[in-house]
């Protein structure tokens, strides 16, 4: 069991690396797919997205915001609402300041109200630089304050999920947010409300079993890493290597757990889509 | 006697192979019990067990995990990790018993949901958040039982409960202690020590809020006495299905929602400078 985590840290660790790579712009970023060297300025102009072979690096909540929103503009809800330490966790608070320095956010998600395409809604988005995009109970509570906000204004909701799962540091409470998330879109549903979720890399563990995989439509941006189990965990329970598009947003489509996989430039035309597209039918019941 | 137990030892007990499993409640507790299978999509799962049942003269649907009694039956079950299928099954069984306005009881015991290619396959993650989701809209009474180890989503699948109990020795955390002492201490075999900070045993999460009620347990944990141990839970389950027979649906709704709502620990903090001229009005 030790040798599963113990690969599995090296993996989280190689990943943070790469979302913390913040290099001048004339500087080259190799791709890790197709491992050709890419102007950063190049990159960053292409949506963070490969212009060769289509990897989509992860963004922060912030960028994510900025492309799919009218003009980039949004106004943020609960900016400041952050995590407590509930089980006087060893090192913790440390952790959650160098994740606050890292990412200007005072947690791993940010919520917010704005327009896309002229359509009002309510978008959050989790950001996998604050400690793996993890669900501790602040995360829980902007989500579950975000769905209400959404439920009161009539909103659609649309969440960007980008996330290794529940928070460790914070215990049983983290897990209970994965019922407090779920009931709360229980609610939002039953008022005849939209709720389109997108999976990004990585949605994992307790995130993806909870309110991510409750979307009325569900997204999922190109090879994005998909599961409850992560890879390592599962090659350690069978014993063998999984093949290398298990548990990746087109293997999730074809498996009937995702509407439709859309790359990150056509992501907002296609959010204004379905926004358009879910107005209200004219069924009276 | 028995506060004065460490974490990591009431682990132990939770985990002790002649600890009372899913069938030994069924055959205590009710003198009528028909086990129904599949999950009417694709598939049966050994790892969670459901049916209909007696109970004071009144029909409730039971869901368990099953861990098995014998090797083959622990293979069967995949040592009570359970599959999508199980979940979905648990799923049209509690549909079953709104329909038939019965109340739910779930009993559970389980190292977490089975972390395997088939389970992902078939969708591990949809099936546990689907279970969340039917389970917080339920209009009968929910009462769940932990009854050794409750871990992960896996656990809290069968646990969006109007009352949620524990056995006195039972443990309910986000993960092994072994998995969180791997992850955070980088050292699995500091499971001992992750136990005692990861605030999982039955009077920690009584404390937290997390849980309704403890259930006690004969001296040495409930294999020691199986026939007292059972009635300790018949007497707790008996005392909580009473009171919430007098809820209405809608009411009952209402409250567990709002339990599991009020589940939070945050602050407040100085905002951090936002990029003003990205901002909305
Ligand atoms: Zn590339």
């Amino acid at each position: 069991m030790t040798d599963v985590f113990a690969k599995r840290r090296f993996r989280l660790r190689a990943m943070k690396k790469l979302m913390d790579n913040y290099l001048p712009a004339d500087q080259l970023i190799a791709c890790p797919k197709c491992l050709r060297d890419i102007p950063i300025a190049q990159k960053e102009e292409n949506l963070s997205v490969c212009p060769h072979c289509g990897y989509h690096w992860p963004i922060g909540a912030k960028r994510r915001l900025e492309i799919i929103m009218d003009a980039g503009r949004y106004r943020e809800l609960n900016a400041d609402l952050c995590a407590g330490d509930p089980l006087s966790f060893p090192g913790y608070p440390e952790k959650l300041a160098k994740a606050r320095e890292a990412t200007g956010m005072n947690e791993a998600v940010l919520t917010a109200t704005g327009m896309i395409h002229g359509h009002r809604c309510v978008v959050c988005a989790l950001d996998g630089r604050f400690l793996m995009g993890s669900m501790g109970a602040a995360v829980g509570e902007k989500l579950t304050l975000a769905i209400e906000h959404a439920q009161r204004n009539r909103l659609p909701l649309i969440i960007f999920s980008a996330s290794g799962g529940a928070r460790m540091q914070e215990g049983i409470l983290s897990l209970m947010q994965m019922a407090k998330t779920s009931a709360a879109l229980r609610r939002f549903s039953e008022k005849g409300l939209l709720f389109i979720s997108v999976l990004t890399d990585p949605t994992t563990g307790g995130v993806t079993a909870s309110f991510a995989s409750l979307g009325d439509v569900i997204l999922a941006e190109p090879g994005a890493l998909i599961g409850f189990a992560g890879p390592r965990v599962i090659e350690q329970t069978i014993g063998e290597k999984l093949p290398e598009d298990f548990q990746r947003a087109e293997f999730m489509m074809e498996h009937g757990f995702v509407d439709a996989v859309v790359a990150r430039g056509e992501l907002r035309a296609a959010l204004g889509e379905l926004l358009l597209l879910h107005q209200g039918g004219k069924h009276e019941q | 006697m028995s506060n004065e137990m460490t974490a990591h030892e009431r682990v132990m007990i939770a985990r002790h192979p002649q600890r009372p499993g899913i069938r030994d409640y069924i055959d205590a507790l009710f003198p009528h019990f028909f086990e129904m299978k599949g999950d009417r999509l694709c598939g049966e799962d050994e790892a969670i067990l459901g049916g209909v049942a007696l109970y004071h003269d009144q029909p409730v649907t039971v869901i368990g995990t099953k861990k098995g009694r014998t090797l083959q039956e622990n293979l069967r079950a995949n040592f009570g990790m359970p599959s999508p299928e199980g979940y979905r099954k648990a799923q049209r069984l509690m549909q079953q018993a709104e329909k038939f306005h019965r109340p739910i009881l779930t009993l559970i015991d389980t190292s977490g949901a089975y972390p395997g290619m088939r389970a992902e396959e078939h969708g591990q993650g949809e099936a546990i958040a689907r279970s969340l989701y039917e389970m917080s809209g339920l209009t009968v009474p929910v009462i769940a039982v932990i009854t050794g180890e409750g871990n992960s989503g896996g656990a809290l699948g069968l646990a969006v409960a109007d009352r949620v109990l524990m056995l006195e020795n039972a443990v309910y955390a986000i993960l092994s202690p072994e998995g969180f002492a791997s992850i955070l201490y980088k050292d699995a075999s500091r499971a001992g020590e992750a136990a005692e900070v990861m605030k999982m045993t039955a009077p920690e999460l009584r404390t937290l809020g997390v849980i309704d009620g403890i259930i006690p347990e004969p001296e040495g944990g409930a294999h020691t006495d199986p026939a007292r141990a059972m009635q300790a839970v018949d007497e707790a389950i008996d005392a909580q299905l009473t009171a919430l027979m007098q809820l209405q649906g809608k009411a009952l709704v209402e409250q567990r929602v709002q339990k599991f709502r009020r589940m939070s620990a945050f602050e407040r903090a100085e905002l951090t400078k936002q990029p003003a001229a990205r901002q909305e009005k």
